[in-house]
């Protein structure tokens, strides 16, 4: 007597869940997997739009485009272009302070390891507003180095209070990362007679490294996608500025679809590409096996 | 008990002019930081309750038969994750709010909208976090197995009964750890009301600080331990929640 | 036929020239078989024969296309049927075992009399925990199915079915999943239950088994029922040479 049919044991009690916890790529998963007809389509929706609603308010659609072609310009090169510079210096602080956040989670010595915990909880858990407000007022409005003063922009006080959350978020993707190695490499790198700092700096973060690329990338979207908060506190950047252009136009109603529908559009423009980068990477540096 | 309370921050602000807790000691500024703290506890647990009921409806319409409905749903789903919140009140709340009537106020003259600000507040974050619960829930059902429904079916369970008894506890236990935050995700985006003068915990705060410059240090201090504290209970007794769910062999602790 | 003129000289379960397709793919091809109350009924043949889908047809988790399968007299796939009353008749039991993971084997078992039936709670448990003990698990009365071995779980999944207080019992590849130590003792369960006089219909792999118990064997493939009899002559003197074939590779 055999069984030689279908005797597979491991049955699952559950099917894998297609959203399984918190994704770390959630956000550019998300975004990433959109057809790429999906902007012109809210393009479209948005240039029809003061032609809909042209019956109802005192703006004819030709009015609404030439408003909107007198503030494109400007809208872009002082708006915008802001909230890219944020974000690129919010991450380059964020990243590096990060780095070594995330180096003192996994260090040896324990007092750092529970600070390093206590800084990646506060901030994790604080919301980016409250930072934001406690960093424009705290930090000085100018600093003082080797007796000259130097000014500080609103907005470089903005890139601060975001790059707190941005460092304790990418901290725990350092230790992840860190803690991701096998410890067999740790082993093997001291049986060399390599320092405990050259193994980490030399041997164990650059093979994190690549895994490390697709959840920062993820953290530069959903970073990018929360600069219009710094509206709220008075820095110039694209809400801002589309806020004191509908002011100067009379506030009409009409005007609210066409200007939060370009900020919409421009913001979804630029993480899209980045949102399809990351899963591209994800892919290519998916641990096998 | 509560004069010694008031004196001794009345001294601490004597003593260090920088750190004056201006609420601990005058009844006037504490009523603020209270009635602030109500306006948020309110707005979160509003829109918590009013974000998972549009998760679990949501996820309910996108198994509908009709393609319709579940284009909708699904248009939902990607235009509130994919725009800023921010950008997502100031539109309910500037757009919409020009096309809501009006009532006459409780004064008996004043013209006010039937949504206020704070209902706008709700309205806009709940429909902002209830986009993720819809997926969230969507995919803890998609994670019962079929063959179980089968075996619900099989045993005379009528459709509703299968979805109360089975799907929804067993889908309830595999969402929980991503409904956990989303959850506090949401309790820190309430700030963000801000934008539209919702009288809120972090704009009390702000109020008292530009009121008072000699309260800003203590203001600050107390908003951020504040929050913490609030997103820690939440996180606490969800994963209170989630342990008390747990069963052998069936989510969690099987990895 | 009608099930008030239903009396125990006629068939139980009555299926006559079963068609059904999954789309475009024809799974049963006019199968035809009747069981007696209180008989014993194997159903052999290669995978993807339609053994499987015949037994579901059985229970109307599949419908068919066409002919018929009454049970007591009653048309299974009648749109009108009271699909309640037959559940009511007829429990199954499927090789993932399918047991509800958030409650105890208990709870399995109280559950669809209860919720279903509405019976009082108490009497359920009576009931239920005899049936645990009947399947040999006392016990195991507070366990997770996440704690139970996959014959237990197995064996959970039979006294569930029986709570219902079925007349007739599907056994749908049943220890098809499980390891070769566990296989006997929820065939063990089974002849126990064969022996108190429950009809069963049982798809299986196990031949010895079905040698043993089966008062009646069927053998499907592609489809229709190429042979059948009782074990002795069936398994002796089978004609058929794709019977032949499969009994030459799996004895």
């Amino acid at each position: 007597m055999t069984r030689s049919f279908n005797t597979s044991t491991d049955l699952p009690v559950t099917l894998e869940p297609r959203y399984q916890g918190p994704d770390e790529l959630g956000f550019s998963r998300w975004l990433g997997r959109m057809p790429v007809w999906v902007l012109p389509l809210i393009a479209a929706v948005f240039l029809i739009w003061p032609t809909v609603v042209e019956a109802q308010t005192v703006y004819s659609a030709q009015k609404i485009m030439d408003i909107m072609a007198k503030w494109l310009p400007l809208l872009i090169t002082q708006g915008f272009l802001m909230n890219v510079i944020i974000s690129f210096f919010t991450m380059l602080f964020g990243t590096i302070a990060g780095l070594f956040l995330g180096l003192g989670r996994v260090s040896d010595n324990s007092g750092i390891r529970g600070f390093s915990w206590l800084v990646v909880q506060l901030f994790r858990n604080s919301p980016w507003l409250v930072l934001l407000f406690i960093v424009m007022l705290t930090l000085p409005f100018e600093i003082r180095i080797a007796g000259t003063y130097i000014a500080v922009p609103d907005w470089m006080k903005a890139v601060f209070g975001l790059s707190l959350p941005i460092m304790a978020n990418l901290a725990e993707i350092v230790r992840g990362a860190i803690q991701s190695v096998p410890s067999a490499q740790w082993e093997a790198a001291e049986s060399l007679a390599f320092s405990k700092r050259q193994i980490m700096w030399q041997i164990i973060l650059p093979q994190c490294f690549k895994r490390m690329i697709p959840p920062w990338m993820n953290w530069y979207a959903i970073m990018t996608m929360a600069t219009p908060l710094v509206s709220l506190l008075g820095v110039t950047e694209l809400v801002t500025l589309s806020r004191q252009a509908m002011e100067a136009e009379g506030n009409n109603p009409s005007l609210l679809m066409p200007f939060f529908g370009f900020a919409l559009i421009i913001f979804f423009a630029y993480c899209y590409p980045i949102a399809r980068l990351t899963l591209r990477l994800e892919k290519k540096y998916a641990v096998k096996g | 008990m509560i004069e010694t309370i008031q004196d001794f921050f009345r001294t601490m602000a004597d003593t260090y002019p920088k750190w004056n807790f201006i609420f601990f000691h005058e009844p006037a500024q504490w009523d603020r930081v209270v009635s602030g703290f109500f306006v948020t506890l309110q707005l979160s647990v509003a829109c918590v309750i009013l974000s998972v009921i549009i998760g679990i409806v949501g996820a309910w319409a996108q198994g509908s038969p009709s393609r319709t409905i579940r284009w909708i749903v699904q248009g939902y789903i990607q235009f509130f994750r994919n725009t800023p919140p921010l950008i997502q009140l100031l539109f309910f709340y500037f757009a919409l709010g020009q096309f809501t009537p009006t009532v006459t106020g409780p004064d008996g003259w004043t013209e006010q909208p039937i949504i206020s600000n704070v209902g706008w507040a709700i309205i806009s974050l709940s429909f902002f976090a209830g986009a993720f619960n819809v997926e969230i829930f969507r995919s803890g059902i998609e994670a019962v197995p079929k063959s179980t429904l089968e075996a619900a079916e099989s045993l005379g369970f009528t459709r509703a009964q299968t979805y109360t008894n089975i799907t929804f506890p067993l889908a309830l236990r595999v969402s929980l750890p991503a409904l956990n935050n989303n959850l506090i995700n949401l309790v820190k985006t309430t700030t963000q009301a801000i934008a539209i003068a919702v009288p809120e915990l972090l704009y009390e705060m702000v109020s008292i600080w530009n009121d008072y410059a000699s309260a800003q240090n203590a203001a600050m201090a107390v908003l951020f331990f504040t929050y913490i504290a609030l997103v820690g209970v939440l996180a606490f007794g969800m994963n209170r929640w989630e342990a008390k769910l747990l069963v052998p062999g069936f989510g969690k602790a099987r990895r | 036929m009608s099930d008030q003129d239903w009396t125990d000289q006629q068939p139980i379960v009555s299926i006559k020239d079963v068609h059904k397709a999954f789309g475009t793919l024809e799974v049963l091809k006019g199968v035809s078989m009747d069981i007696m109350k209180g008989e014993v009924i194997c159903i052999i043949g290669p995978s993807g024969s339609g053994k499987s889908t015949l037994i579901r047809c059985i229970n109307a988790l599949n419908d068919i296309q066409a002919g018929s399968i009454t049970i007591e007299g009653q048309e299974v796939h009648d749109t009108k049927l009271d699909k309640l009353e037959l559940r009511k008749k007829v429990g199954m039991v499927f090789q993932q075992y399918n047991l509800f993971p958030h409650k105890t084997a208990l709870e399995n078992v109280m559950m669809a009399p209860i919720k279903v039936l509405k019976q009082p709670r108490d009497e359920v448990e009576v009931r239920a925990r005899a049936l645990i003990k009947k399947v040999r698990l006392e016990g195991k009365e507070d366990s997770y199915p996440g704690e139970l071995s996959g014959g237990q779980q197995q064996r959970v999944a039979i006294a569930r079915s029986l709570a219902m207080d079925p007349d007739v019992m599907l056994f749908d590849e049943v220890t098809a999943a499980l390891d070769p130590e566990t296989v006997k003792e929820v065939l063990l369960t089974i002849k126990e239950l064969a022996a108190d006089g429950m009809t069963c219909i049982l798809v299986t792999h196990e031949m010895g088994f079905a040698r043993e118990v089966a008062d009646h064997i069927y053998f499907t493939d592609r489809g229709v029922i190429v042979e059948h009899g009782p074990p002795e002559t069936f398994f002796e003197s089978a004609s058929d040479p794709r019977t032949k074939e499969f009994l030459g590779q799996i004895l």
